[in-house]
């Protein structure tokens, strides 16, 4: 376990500013301002928010991938360097890893479903011939696919299945932790839940914790516990799921959970079917 | 299949598998007139390597007694002023020609490669001293920098393709780099580098064979190019010396001929040059459109 604490995350005075152009058109852009978060072992914590929030650049900078400009991040009871070198990443990808949004990208479509899994799987583990064999198939087996799939291009899986296999490929490096980052916001409906089942199946087995970027409320409650919201870099509002979605503090919560599609409501510029519209009646009088 | 249900599995599609990976859809890509350009470089490649075989006779050594003969049984392409037969000439000057043009074609996208890869990995600083330098080349006219080369370092069809293959390197670099940025976004990439792999696997394994159809229809575009440019560096005597069977060399030779009203030898190396530039233009453009890495 992660020191006295309990907590696998401990994010503390995280700030992050990106700039762009230079000499008169320089700007820059603060990604994320002081944000301070914990994640407890084996918990889910979402990060919601509109994009440009800056929830992104914190998995980003969680995984390894991008440096931070002031703050400090314990991983697993170890602080980890600011400005990563690869040594320090391949360390750090066996405590956490990630999964991508995008399943057409998440995939290099010239390499076959097995490889990019046991890309990773040597990476970390020593493991090679017939017993990296066996452990991709049991990797495709936890994510619900066949061992015929290891030899599948991208191109001809689903993005489910894509997905699927993006999950086992963060899996191969067996993490404490997985940053799924918008991982079912490309799928449609029914492929989304089946995925998010996976995920919530997954964590009860492997004990994991999870930290799930989305912008999506209605999938939120399904995943997590805990929840922040994130504006424009900075965390406005925290807390457990139930408390945040039904009771939101901060009028930025409220207008997100408003402009969520629930039962009942209704796309105003849609064509109503069936019903003729009030103008429409009006104009054939 | 056991009676074990796997919920969620969407069906694996077996039969859509390998056929997208044949040649098929390079030929579709290809059409008629790409596929007849395929023929004809075939042919001209053919040519050059069977020269020593199929020529008539020694490209080099000509008769005085027999110059400027018209098409006949003896020479099938007449000879030329110092009475060299024209069909072996043509014949080994696609050697040089071919090879001249592989030399900076191959060492233009190397270059190109390289540079490209290592802008799109490093990004920021490096990338931007990658773009200065690129720069640079790009304000020397192709030609003038290969003039340059040969006045510095002598004539001879090396100094000459070299020259080139730097010139060329710009406009390789730049669309490589583009397309290499590109992929270098994908989640893929990132993933890979999330594991600490190192930069030589991750662009070795993973950039490189996704940027490798823009090396090759670039490559393909650049081979014209080069041929004709090779070929004025011969005309204008920087490049390959006489007396070796070249095109370019061909046409510049064949000048004094054309005012005597004999028009063979430089029309007939002009029209090798003109079919296989088009040959390669029509394949590269084929293959990757607008997209490829060669000059624009």
């Amino acid at each position: 376990m992660s020191g006295t604490t309990g907590n696998v995350i401990e994010i503390t005075g995280l700030s992050k500013r990106f700039t762009t152009g230079r000499g008169g058109q320089r700007r820059s852009v603060d990604a994320l301002v002081d944000v301070t978060l914990t994640v407890a072992d084996g918990s889910c914590l979402a990060v919601v928010g509109e994009s440009g929030s800056g929830k992104t650049t914190l998995a980003r900078i969680l995984v390894g991938l991008e440096g931070a400009d002031a703050g400090q991040v314990v991983l697993a009871g170890r602080p980890v360097a600011q400005r990563p070198r690869r040594a320090e990443r391949r360390a750090r990808a066996r405590d956490i890893q990630m999964v991508f949004q995008d399943p057409n990208g998440s995939l290099n479509r010239r390499r076959t479903a097995g490889s990019a899994i046991s890309e990773v799987l040597t990476a970390h583990h020593r493991v090679r011939g017939a017993e990296l064999r066996r452990r991709v198939d049991d990797l495709l087996d936890q994510v619900g696919l066949l061992p015929a799939h290891a030899r599948a291009l991208p191109g001809e899986l689903s993005g489910g299945q894509r997905q699927r296999v993006a999950i086992a490929r963060a899996l191969a490096a067996e993490p404490r932790v997985l940053v799924l980052d918008e991982a079912v916001a490309a799928l449609d409906v029914s492929v989304q839940a089946q995925v998010l089942n996976l995920l919530a199946e997954l964590r009860r087995v492997r004990r994991l914790t999870y930290l799930f970027i989305t912008h999506d409320l209605s999938v939120v409650r399904q995943v997590s516990e805990q929840v922040v919201v994130m504006r424009r870099g900075e965390i406005i509002e925290r807390g457990s799921t139930e408390r945040v979605l039904d009771q939101p503090q901060h009028p930025y919560t409220m207008l997100l959970r408003d402009s969520a599609p629930r039962p009942g409501w209704r796309p105003r510029r849609a064509l109503g079917r069936g019903e003729p519209r009030a103008e429409d009646m009006e104009a054939a009088r | 299949m056991s009676a074990e249900t796997l919920t969620g599995v969407e069906p694996l599609a077996v039969t859509s598998s390998r056929q997208r990976r044949s040649g098929r859809g390079t030929v579709r890509r290809l059409g008629p007139l790409g596929v007849a350009a395929v023929v004809i470089v075939g042919l001209l490649v053919l040519a050059a390597l069977l020269a020593p075989l199929i020529a008539p006779y020694d490209p080099a050594i000509g008769s005085v007694v027999e110059r400027y003969q018209a098409p006949g049984a003896a020479h099938v392409l007449g000879t030329d002023q110092s009475g060299r037969d024209l069909l072996s000439r043509l014949l080994y000057g696609a050697r040089t020609s071919l090879t001249g043009a592989a030399v900076v074609v191959l060492l233009a996208a190397a270059g190109g490669t390289v540079l490209a890869l290592v802008a799109t990995w490093f990004g920021g600083r490096v990338d931007a001293l990658v773009g200065r330098l690129l720069d640079l080349l790009f304000a020397f006219p192709n030609l003038l920098l290969a003039i340059l080369v040969v006045a510095v370092f002598g004539t001879g069809l090396t100094q000459a393709a070299v020259a080139l293959a730097v010139a060329y390197v710009p406009y390789t670099a730049r669309v490589l780099r583009s397309v290499a940025l590109r992929e270098r976004r994908l989640a893929y990439v990132q993933a890979a580098e999330l594991q600490g792999l190192s930069g030589f696997v991750v662009t070795g394994r993973h950039l490189l064979p996704n940027i490798a159809p823009q090396i090759l229809t670039g490559a393909a575009i650049n081979f014209g190019y080069a041929m004709i440019d090779l070929a004025a560096l011969s005309f204008l005597g920087l490049g390959v010396q006489a007396p070796t069977a070249d095109w370019g060399l061909m046409v510049s030779q064949g000048q004094d001929s054309l005012l005597q009203g004999y028009p063979g030898q430089s029309l007939l190396a002009g029209a090798c040059i003109v079919v296989a530039v088009a040959a390669f233009s029509v394949i590269g453009e084929r293959l990757g459109g607008r997209r490829a890495g060669g000059r624009a």
